[in-house]
């Protein structure tokens, strides 16, 4: 019921907006901000596909309202550079894509917090970005060539 | 999501005040992860929402005053890559390490998890075998609860209404003690545990068990203190026939919910064998 103000930035780009108390940040960015990239799936934290990051790290978009990341830098797959996408598409991340866009997300995290992420912590923060086309092998495969290429 | 009203205290005493003003229809948000889809589910319907994000202290992580003090608001991301923490037991490190997802661990607090009383959670099972105490606060005045205390029930602590969780203290271990945490997961590594074990011994030179601590998770409806496990071992070697019997009386003292991971039969047997398994790692 109550509105609030809330000011962060959004891809580098300063956002200045009015919210009710209990607009989520997912809803945010999808419906008042129109950045469809990121995607509300299980809408209770589990599935990974509205993987947004703030401050660097990865986080449920679903799980946040919006008040939450007043005074924090959030980055969605729009504001992904393309060298994780070209990985993605040269090793076969996905196949019907649903999950990609929460997939690039949490690995860019993971590539910022960890360049020298090693095959098992790649594993370790791939774990709750679900994708049912199985395509973990080619997606893990994208994500170290991603690293190697930096 | 129902519409409610949403207040950011500056300070604790604030948000105390905030709190008294309204104890049945307001709810304290930590980082928001359990409260978040309670509201979305309609379970709680709070009209008021008092976010704890600005109070910074609350964040902290320290050895103050000897004790190792885990402020409410410390994520368990946070928690899990401490140095303090690790120095105080690495296994309490990797117990916060093993919730969920990377996610999850970002956004989701100890004192959010504590105040949430899932008995299938990680952390509160090693800070009961640590001895850990919950400092709570009221506008009445700050109240030292020990763990065992604070889950009263399923879903269901003691803090009273009005109070608000500020940290958990553990006291030094004693010299030498080793610690574990054994988290059984036959589904899924980001699952909730099917049945979990933390395990505290310390033994003198002659290797007589002189402190013993053995904790269950998802073995009922809170996590449990095998106590008369614990006072099986000590005065004795931690040797075959003591560990299988101590693991025998911490399956006895479970009393396991049925759910999609298992019979309560099965929760039980499995907890005597991870109780076993826990004791063989730090014997």
């Amino acid at each position: 019921m109550s509105a609030h103000r809330i000011r962060f930035t959004l891809n580098g780009a300063a956002v200045d907006t009015t919210v009710p108390a209990e607009r989520l940040l997912v809803d945010l960015l999808r419906y008042d901000l129109g950045k469809t990239g990121t995607k509300d799936g299980c809408s209770i934290g589990v599935c990974g596909l509205c993987t947004v990051q703030i401050d660097g790290m990865p986080f449920s978009s679903c799980l946040l309202f919006a008040t939450q990341v007043n005074g924090t830098a959030v980055r969605t797959v729009e504001g992904l550079s393309s060298l994780l996408q070209e990985a993605f598409t040269l090793e076969g991340g996905f196949q019907c894509g649903i999950c990609t866009s929460g997939q690039l997300v949490a690995a860019d995290a993971l590539l910022r917090a960890k360049p020298d992420a090693t095959d098992a912590e790649i594993a370790d923060w791939q774990m709750g970005n679900l994708c049912r086309c199985t395509g973990y092998y080619g997606i893990a495969r994208a994500i170290a060539r991603a690293r190697d290429a930096r | 999501m129902r519409p409610f009203d949403y207040l950011e205290p500056e300070t604790l005493d604030e948000a105390l005040v905030r709190l008294a003003d309204d104890p049945d229809d307001a709810v304290v948000m930590a980082g928001g992860t359990s409260l978040v889809i309670l509201m979305k589910q309609d379970l709680i319907r709070p009209a008021r929402v008092i976010g704890l994000r600005r109070i910074g202290e609350l964040r902290a992580i320290g050895t103050p005053e000897g004790n190792l003090s885990l402020g409410a608001l410390a994520t368990h991301g946070a928690l899990a890559r401490s140095q303090p923490v690790r120095a105080h037991a690495a296994a309490l490190a990797s117990t916060f390490a093993a919730v969920a997802t990377v996610r999850i661990r970002e956004q989701a607090t100890l004192g959010g998890n504590l105040a949430h009383a899932d008995p299938a959670q990680d952390p509160p099972v090693t800070l009961l075998a640590l001895d850990g105490v919950a400092v709570a606060r009221s506008r009445f005045g700050e109240r030292r609860i020990p763990l065992d205390a604070l889950f009263a029930d399923l879903f269901e602590t003691s803090l009273e209404p009005g109070e608000i969780l500020l940290r958990v203290e553990l006291p030094p271990l004693p010299a030498g003690a080793r610690a574990t945490y054994q988290k059984f997961l036959p589904r899924t590594l980001d699952d909730y545990a099917t049945v979990s074990v933390a395990a505290v011994v310390a033994t003198d030179a002659s290797g007589v068990c002189t402190h013993a601590r053995i904790a269950l998770g998802g073995a009922g409806p809170v996590p449990l203190r095998a106590r008369e496990a614990e006072r099986s071992l000590v005065g004795h070697r931690l040797e075959d026939a003591a560990i299988r019997g101590a693991a025998a009386l911490a399956a006895a003292a479970t009393d396991p919910i049925a759910d999609l991971r298992g019979s309560a039969a099965y929760k039980r047997a499995m907890a005597g064998v991870w109780t076993e398994r826990a004791l063989r790692e730090v014997a």
